[in-house]
């Protein structure tokens, strides 16, 4: 059986840190989380995956095809689509021009047929803004299409940041703290988005996340990363079991403060 | 609306009526463009909008040039320097790729009909030049592709490179291509140097135009053209993508945008601009030599785009019109009169003009003055005249706190 992703012995080093060391990693359908302490290189494995790192050592094959080495926007239009940790929308363009930028990869239309502006263009244009207005209705940002996205609630950009990547169609969408800032409230309902997208798109969803509780609900599985290993791989309940995990979180001997409050930031 | 209507016909009446009336009055003539830029800013129909300026560009203004010639070769001058403008638009405005070297396109075009358009290429090929004018024509095609070329070949070496860094390689660029101009006399004589190339071709003209009714014409109608494939480029995935670009490089990247690909064609196609205005600059002139491509000319245009208001068509006009009639008119105006006052030996607080020392001569305020309006724009309205709607808000975000930072601080 051929996975969706299969990392194999990836590792990256900055200067005399080593931020992700040989990491194996694999991925099939459903929703997994990557999850560890700060500095553990979970973001990192995120910049590697997409291209924006190129790895000193291992290979990256996404579904039959080896990643190391190809451009980030030739990873996107692989399939491979992501958000960022701190958000980075565009700030001063509009939300729904936001979502079109991230149909680059899917617009077919050459500098010609822009300067000619003919009905080949006019009928692809109109695909694209209304599979993008479709797409912020599908996240519930119809209302906001036309706002400048950096004055959009912080909430609002976060699913517009999911919005923006979803418009690449990926088969992967990486998410790099989501739920980061939401209350549990917003952080829960993100996450039923989340399971609807998965259901209905045919979408495999890697997380990063900080909120335990939303990783233990949402995820199929979960890698525990620690000083850019990998320490404990399996279904969240093991994961939570491992002594490892544990002592990864808490560190040795420190009894005063418990898992959770740690995991939270 | 109706008000707007007549107030425009009236205003475009009233001031052509004023420069036939004083054909020599540098006010009358200042009166007829603001008369243009009130049609374009008042509240009236597009058909009647567009009709105003229509008739006003392509009627009144060659009318207007019957009366006195000077002022057609203010508004081909103004032409050409919006055309520039535009294209440093999509460079600076657009992709936000700093670019201080931008004239060095201009230069490129020149020097491609000047070479083959004068008997100077005889030197090269030893005969059978210049070309015939016709091939005036092919050659705004074969301008605008080599200083395209051009753009792309800077663009490559400076593709990592952001803002700060980014400006001086380009300032360097725009240097290298001057000092080329001026010292590839030797050993194979290309431009001919300091000296200059003339007596350069001029197209043959339609309908027995004069050359000054035919270089306006021409030039409205690349105007027209560039502004045209502006907005287009400006509304589609390539404009996005630009402006992508300009807002977060990574995240672009990320989203899939090829930023090599973007970042060269954001320089062919405004360098391209330039290379077709290039090639009738030096029909029209005759003469060229390097010293009309100094950086001070890259630097005029990149003023003309940021006093109109940066990443916005409009403003790029405005601000390149604004600039050029400055400077050939309004502050020459000032100095001629200064002088005029000095001549006459007039006495202020009583003082006697005449005993002005050289070094407070009336020509030394022009850039002075000229400084000082950029200075006091900056201050008082730093996102330029006619500023494009989001570029705007991103100023903005100076005054209110962004609310990124009011939320979204981590716990």
């Amino acid at each position: 059986m051929s996975a969706l992703l299969d990392v194999r012995g990836v590792s990256k080093r900055f200067g005399g840190l080593t931020a992700v060391n040989r990491v194996d990693f694999g991925l099939e359908a459903g929703i997994a989380s990557i999850i560890g302490p700060n500095g553990a290189g979970k973001t990192t494995l995120f910049n590697i995956l997409t291209g924006l790192y190129a790895p000193d050592e291992g290979s990256i094959v996404f579904r039959g095809r080896p990643l190391v080495g190809l451009r980030p926007d030739q990873i996107a239009a692989l399939g491979i689509c992501r958000t960022f940790q701190n958000i980075r929308l565009f700030a001063n363009m509009t939300v729904i021009e936001n979502v079109l930028v991230g149909m680059h990869t899917r617009v077919d239309l050459g500098l010609r047929d822009i300067l000619l502006r003919g009905p080949k263009f006019l009928r692809e244009e109109g695909r694209l803004w209304t599979s993008a207005a479709a797409l912020l209705e599908r996240v519930g940002l119809r209302a906001s299409a036309n706002e400048v996205s950096r004055n959009l609630p912080y909430g609002d950009q976060r699913r517009l940041e999911i919005a923006r990547a979803l418009a690449s169609q990926p088969t992967l969408l990486l998410l790099d703290e989501p739920s980061a800032g939401m209350t549990q409230g917003e952080a829960a309902a993100l996450m039923a988005l989340l399971r609807q997208l998965v259901g209905e798109l045919a979408l495999t969803i890697l997380l990063i996340e900080h909120n335990m509780r939303v990783v233990m609900e949402v995820s199929d599985r979960v890698t525990v990363l620690d000083h850019g290993e990998k320490i404990a791989e399996g279904r969240p309940a093991e994961v939570q079991a491992d002594p490892r995990v544990i002592e990864a979180y808490l560190g040795r001997g420190s009894g005063d403060r418990t898992g959770r409050t740690r995991a939270q930031r | 609306m109706i008000l707007h209507a007549i107030l425009t016909v009236a205003a475009v009446t009233v001031s052509s009526l004023a420069v036939a009336v004083f054909p020599r009055s540098v006010l009358a003539f200042l009166l007829f463009q603001g008369s243009l830029l009130f049609v374009y800013l008042a509240r009236i129909p597009t058909w009647l909008r567009a009709t105003l300026l229509g008739v006003a560009l392509l009627v009144l203004m060659p009318l207007i040039g019957a009366y006195n010639g000077y002022y057609l070769e203010v508004a081909t001058q103004v032409g050409i320097f919006v055309a520039l403008a535009l294209g440093l638009n999509i460079v600076v405005g657009l992709a936000g790729l700093l670019d201080l070297g931008y004239v060095a396109f201009f230069a490129v075009g020149a020097y491609t009909w000047a070479i083959f358009g004068s008997p100077h290429a005889n030197v090269i090929f030893g005969g059978g030049f210049p070309l015939d004018p016709v091939w005036f024509y092919v050659f705004l095609l074969f301008g605008l592709l080599v200083a395209a070329g051009t753009g792309i070949l800077l663009g490559l070496p400076v593709l990592r490179l952001h803002g700060d860094y980014l400006a001086i390689v380009t300032l360097g660029f725009g240097e290298v291509i001057r000092v080329l101009a001026n010292n590839l006399d030797k050993p194979v004589n290309i431009t001919n140097g300091p000296k200059g190339i003339t007596p350069i071709e001029r197209p043959p003209t339609l309908l027995g135009v004069s050359y000054g009714e035919y270089f306006y014409f021409l030039v409205l109608l690349i105007v027209g053209v560039v502004i045209l494939v502006n907005r287009r480029l400006e509304d589609s995935h390539v404009g996005r993508a630009w402006e992508a670009i300009r807002e977060d490089e990574l995240a672009a990247r990320a989203m899939g945008v090829p930023l090599v690909r973007m970042k060269l064609l954001a320089f062919a196609c405004g360098a391209s601009f330039a290379g077709i205005m290039g090639v009738v600059f030096s029909a029209k002139q005759v003469f060229i030599n390097p010293e009309s491509f100094t950086f001070l000319e890259s630097i005029g245009v990149l003023a003309m785009v940021i006093l109109g208001g940066m990443g916005s068509i409009p403003g790029a006009v405005l601000g390149a019109t604004a600039v050029t009639v400055l400077n050939l008119q309004v502050l020459k105006g000032l100095s001629l009169w200064l002088n005029e006052l000095k001549n006459a030996e007039v006495i202020v607080l009583g003082y006697n003009l005449a005993n002005l020392p050289t070094q407070f001569e009336p020509a030394k305020y022009e850039r002075m003055i000229f400084g000082m309006i950029l200075v006091l724009m900056m201050i008082f309205r730093p996102q330029g005249i006619l500023p494009a709607r989001r570029r705007q808000r991103e100023l903005a975000e100076l005054a209110t706190p962004n609310p990124r930072h009011v939320v979204a601080t981590p716990p």
